[in-house]
Parts: structure tokens; C-alpha cells; sequence
């Protein structure tokens, strides 16, 4: 028998990078689902565009930093990068947005801070908020779900909108984007916004079509999808409840807030909560190992610092959702909040 | 004529305002959006160093040494004035495309830094040569940056050039790529910023390569460390 006289830490996870990153992946799955059956199948397409990139970059870059290609490929965290960004750009976005996302996470926002690990800010984000400044119109497109389109989008229409920016009877996006009753339409939350700006109340946009159910059609439906993901990361430990509860906590916090307040100019908890990105960003972009707080007090503060921002961009701000700017300016926080949340090591006093 | 040759190097790549020295980042990174504004920017920047340099370097025997700046930096305001009002006069498009960056030469830390450096302490001929080249160091990155952020950006090359040229440079535009929309993050500072640092990156390899052909790295004894934390 002999003892180990190893330094701490004495009892190791037995999770590694490729497993948690494939759970996470695994877990986006009802949100994709939802978001197929009410978008229609070009989310699919984005996806398998920005994971083919995500992947022939990392591997490239690795190439020129004379690393292990494969060994670095398999811990599946440019399949991740690549999944989320897939998920967040218009299913009927031309297909080299994606390409210049991806490529822009991986090389600049991942690899030359000095890859997996040491990047300051979440790559899938900092590709999306590169997207959404560089292409605001093709970014802003988003479809129209399928039971209120006027036109029937065969999968062919979608390959060859993607690729050739008209289907095959040469109608654009914005065309297919027309509704039942003619008119093109928006995501909740834009709509939300932009009737604000032109003097309605919330009351009178939320009478609209998009907003039969109770938080805009089809979007509560892809929320609940991915809180029902995230809540399988929780349980399978893979996240911890700190970072997602903060962040819609706070966010629940400032809505109700604005909403008591001044009910005709901000828009409801419920529509906050279920609406635009905010599950998906709770539970699968704020709480990125790498880019996150570490201890959990920080985990919190980092997560209210989310929620605020959210609804501070989003009320107040010029653009109708801010997952992306909300999490990276966020993320800049994060060396601050580690250095004043350090948790006290056993047998010493806190100070 | 060593001397020259020396000073031609340092201006052009050991010593380059904008790669090395990374001075003047702000017209850098702000006029570049296309070759024509760079073109502007590095005529003019040349313009006032040569000047600036020569006019320091014939009074430098007058100049308290306590009041130097003061008076370095009349002397620059002085000839960016004349400069500027030379572009009002003949290239008014590229005045107004320029803007504020124009009249803001005058805190372009790389004149000031030259005129302190060099031409407060050298002859006339030497001065004015200096102020060539580094001015030439700088030009020569500011036309690179905007020329790869027009390519990138608006996939041209040289569009505008009539406002600084003349009509006849019209035809001296390139449509290289057709874009629907342009690549606003490569036409905004954020994309200046990428750009210079990937230019930076590869300088530095040419650089480092360069160094390992004409003398090999010497072999360094590292120390040896001895784990404990490990039983084998």
C-alpha cells in the first residue's frame, strides 16, 4: 500500500470536455425540434453549415499552431460553438452569414486568444454580434412561422433560397416572409418595438395575429423546448442552477418593475420570459464554463448583471433582443466579479 | 549616405511608425475605410512631417529647451493650417470624407515624436529625410489597411478617387467582388482594429523568421524541475 501525496484537488470530476459538450449539444435538441416544426427546416440546414465551418476552421487553425488536430477536434467544443450559432441566425439566412459567423467565433474570438479555455468571450456570441452589426437587414429576416405563411415552403425552396437567395419559382425572402394577410412580419419582440416607437401601447400591438397565444406564436413553444433542455443539463449536473435562475430572476425582477410601473410602454413578464432568446440564452449561452463567473456567488451577480442588461437593451436599447450584447458585456465583467467573489479556502477567516 | 540607408530602414520596417511604434492609431484606424481617404491621409501626414521636421530642425538652436513642445506643436498647427487648406481648396470631397481628422495631424503623436526625437537634434538634410521616410513607414500601412478594408468591405479598390485625383482617376476604381451588402464590421474602427492586428501578426512572423535565417537561435540549458506531485 502506499499513500499519495498529490496537492489538492483530491476528488476529480469524472465528466471530461467531450462528454459535457456533447450533453450540452444533446440537450439543444427539443429546441431544435420546436423550432423546425414552427420555422421549418432551414434551422437544420444553418446548423449543419455552421458545424461543417465551425469544424474545417478549428482544424485549420490548429494546423497553423502546429497542434494535435484530431485530439482537439474530438473534445467537441467547435461542434458546440458552431450549433449555437447555427441556432441563433434566420433559418432563411443566405449561407455564407454563417460562414462568416463561424469562422469569425472560432479564429478570432476562440483561437487567437489561445483556444479552447482562454477565450474572454463567448465565441458563438461575439460571431452573432459580428453578424448583426455587419448584415443587419439578412439578420434581422427572421421567418415567419410556417402555419401563418401565405406560401408553402417545399425543402427544395429552402436549399436553394440558402444557397441562391431565391427559391426555385424566384421568390426572395422577403416575399416568403409575407403572411396570411399579406404583410411581412417580424419576430415578437421586434414587433413589440417598433410599435412601441410609432405611439401604440402594449396592449395594441400584442392584439396583433403573432401574439394569438400568450407570449408570440411559436416562440413560447421554442422557450419552453429549451428550458425543458436546460433543466436536463441540470439534472445531469452539467450546469449549476446558479447562472440560469439569476438571470431570469433578474430579468422577471426589472419586467414586472417596468410593467407595474407603466403597463402600456413595457411589455409583460410573460412576453419577456418566453419570448426572443431568453431560455436558450439563460441556460445555454450564459453559462459557458469558460466564459462564465466561476464561484457562485459570482455565478449570480453575473447572471443578475445578464438579466438586467437584457431588459435594459431591449427596453431602452436599439435593437429588440440582447442575449449576445447582454452575455459578452457580461463576460467583461467577469474577471472583476472572480477576483471579489474568491470563496474563502477551509480553516481561514473571510474577510 | 549610411546614415540615409539607415534611416530608410528604421522609417520602413525596424523602426515603423504604425507597425512598431504604433503611433498615431487614431487616423489610422479611423480614415482608413477606403484607399482614396488613405491615399489622403498619407499625403498630407508626409506633407506636415517633412515640413515640421525641416523648420524644427533650422531653428533648433533658438528653442528653449523648456518650451520645446509648445513650440514644436505651433510650428506642426502651422503647417497642417496650410495643408488643410490646400485639400478645402483643390479636393473638397476628401476634405469633407476626412472630417475632424484632417486638423487633428496636430496631435499625431508620430510628427511631435520626430520632431523630438530626431529633428531637434539633427542637421536640416537628415531631419527632412527622416521625416520622408517615417512619413512614407506610415503611409505605406495606411494604405494597406484600407485597401484590405475596401476589398473586404465594398469589394472595390480606389472608389472616389476622382474626389482626391481629378475626373480623370474616375476609371481608376476596381470592382473586385460584388456584394449585395457591404461588410459593415470591416468598414467600422472595430474592423480596423482586426485588420491592423492581423498585419501586426504577420510582420511580426516575417520578422522573427527573417532573424532565425541570418543568425540561429542559441540553445538555452533550460533548468531542470523535479515534480514531487507525482508517483511513477
Amino acid at each position: 500500500m502506499y499513500l499519495s501525496v498529490a496537492p489538492s484537488p483530491h476528488h476529480k470530476g469524472t465528466g471530461d470536455t467531450s462528454t459535457v459538450m456533447r450533453n450540452v449539444a444533446l440537450a439543444t435538441m427539443p429546441g431544435i425540434a420546436a423550432l423546425v416544426y414552427f420555422f421549418g427546416a432551414g434551422v437544420l440546414v444553418q446548423i449543419i453549415i455552421c458545424i461543417t465551418t465551425a469544424m474545417l476552421t478549428e482544424a485549420a487553425v490548429l494546423h497553423l499552431r502546429k497542434k494535435d488536430i484530431s485530439t482537439t477536434l474530438k473534445d467537441n467544443s467547435a461542434l458546440l460553438t458552431g450549433l449555437l450559432l447555427g441556432l441563433s441566425i434566420p433559418p432563411l439566412a443566405p449561407w455564407w452569414i454563417g460562414v462568416i459567423g463561424v469562422v469569425f467565433a472560432v479564429l478570432i474570438a476562440k483561437q487567437l486568444y489561445g483556444g479552447l479555455g482562454f477565450n474572454l468571450f463567448n465565441p458563438a456570441m461575439v460571431g452573432y454580434v459580428l453578424l448583426l452589426i455587419s448584415f443587419p437587414v439578412a439578420m434581422t429576416n427572421w421567418s415567419v412561422p410556417t402555419e401563418l405563411s401565405h406560401h408553402q415552403v417545399t425543402f427544395s425552396d429552402i436549399i436553394s433560397v440558402i444557397f441562391t437567395e431565391t427559391t426555385t419559382t424566384g421568390m426572395t425572402v422577403n416575399d416568403i416572409r409575407h403572411t396570411i394577410d399579406g404583410v411581412t412580419m417580424a419576430t415578437p419582440l421586434d414587433t413589440l418595438k417598433t410599435d412601441l416607437t410609432l405611439g401604440l401601447t402594449v396592449g395594441e400591438s400584442t392584439a396583433k395575429d403573432m401574439f394569438s397565444s400568450w407570449a408570440g406564436f411559436g416562440w413560447e413553444w421554442v422557450n419552453i423546448a429549451f428550458l425543458v433542455g436546460g433543466i436536463y443539463l441540470l439534472k445531469i449536473g452539467v450546469i449549476r442552477w446558479h447562472i440560469p435562475v439569476a438571470v431570469i430572476g433578474s430579468l422577471l425582477f426589472c419586467s414586472l418593475l417596468g410593467y407595474l410601473l407603466d403597463p402600456d410602454s413595457h411589455g409583460t413578464p410573460i412576453i419577456h420570459l418566453f419570448s426572443g432568446a431568453t431560455m436558450f440564452g439563460a441556460f445555454f449561452i450564459a453559462t459557458d464554463p469558460v466564459t462564465a463567473a466561476t464561484s457562485n456567488r459570482g455565478k449570480l451577480l453575473f447572471g443578475v448583471i445578464i438579466g438586467a442588461l437584457l431588459y435594459i437593451i431591449r427596453n431602452y436599447g436599439g435593437f429588440p433582443d440582447a442575449i449576445a450584447f447582454a452575455v459578452l458585456l457580461a463576460n467583461m465583467t467577469v474577471p472583476v466579479i472572480d477576483y471579489y467573489s474568491k470563496p474563502t479556502s477551509y480553516g481561514n477567516k473571510a474577510d | 549616405m549610411n546614415q540615409y540607408a539607415e534611416l530608410t530602414w528604421q522609417g520602413l520596417w525596424k523602426n515603423n511608425p504604425g507597425l512598431v511604434q504604433l503611433l498615431g492609431l487614431c487616423p489610422l484606424l479611423a480614415v482608413t475605410s477606403t484607399l482614396t481617404n488613405a491615399l489622403g491621409m498619407a499625403i498630407a501626414t508626409i506633407v506636415v512631417m517633412v515640413c515640421s521636421n525641416a523648420t524644427v530642425s533650422l531653428i533648433r538652436q533658438w528653442i528653449p529647451k523648456e518650451i520645446r513642445i509648445p513650440i514644436f506643436v505651433m510650428i506642426i498647427a502651422g503647417f497642417v493650417t496650410c495643408v488643410q487648406l490646400l485639400i478645402n481648396a483643390y479636393a473638397y470631397g476628401l476634405y469633407l470624407s476626412l472630417g475632424i481628422f484632417l486638423p487633428l495631424i496636430v496631435t499625431n503623436c508620430i510628427i511631435i515624436g520626430r520632431a523630438e526625437a530626431y529633428a531637434s537634434k539633427n542637421d536640416l538634410l537628415p531631419s527632412a529625410y527622416d521625416g520622408l521616410i517615417m512619413g512614407i513607414g506610415f503611409g505605406v500601412i495606411l494604405l494597406l489597411l484600407g485597401a484590405v478594408r475596401e476589398i473586404l468591405g465594398q469589394g472595390t479598390l480606389f472608389s472616389g478617387a476622382e474626389i482626391l485625383l481629378g475626373d480623370w482617376a474616375k476609371s481608376l476604381t476596381i470592382h473586385l467582388i460584388d456584394f449585395d451588402q457591404s461588410f459593415l464590421f470591416i468598414m467600422l474602427p472595430p474592423g480596423a482594429f482586426v485588420a491592423l492586428g492581423f498585419i501586426l501578426a504577420i510582420k511580426n512572423s516575417v520578422n522573427s523568421r527573417v532573424e532565425a535565417l541570418i543568425e540561429p537561435p542559441v540553445e538555452i540549458e533550460k533548468p531542470q524541475r523535479v515534480r514531487i506531485n507525482k508517483v511513477s
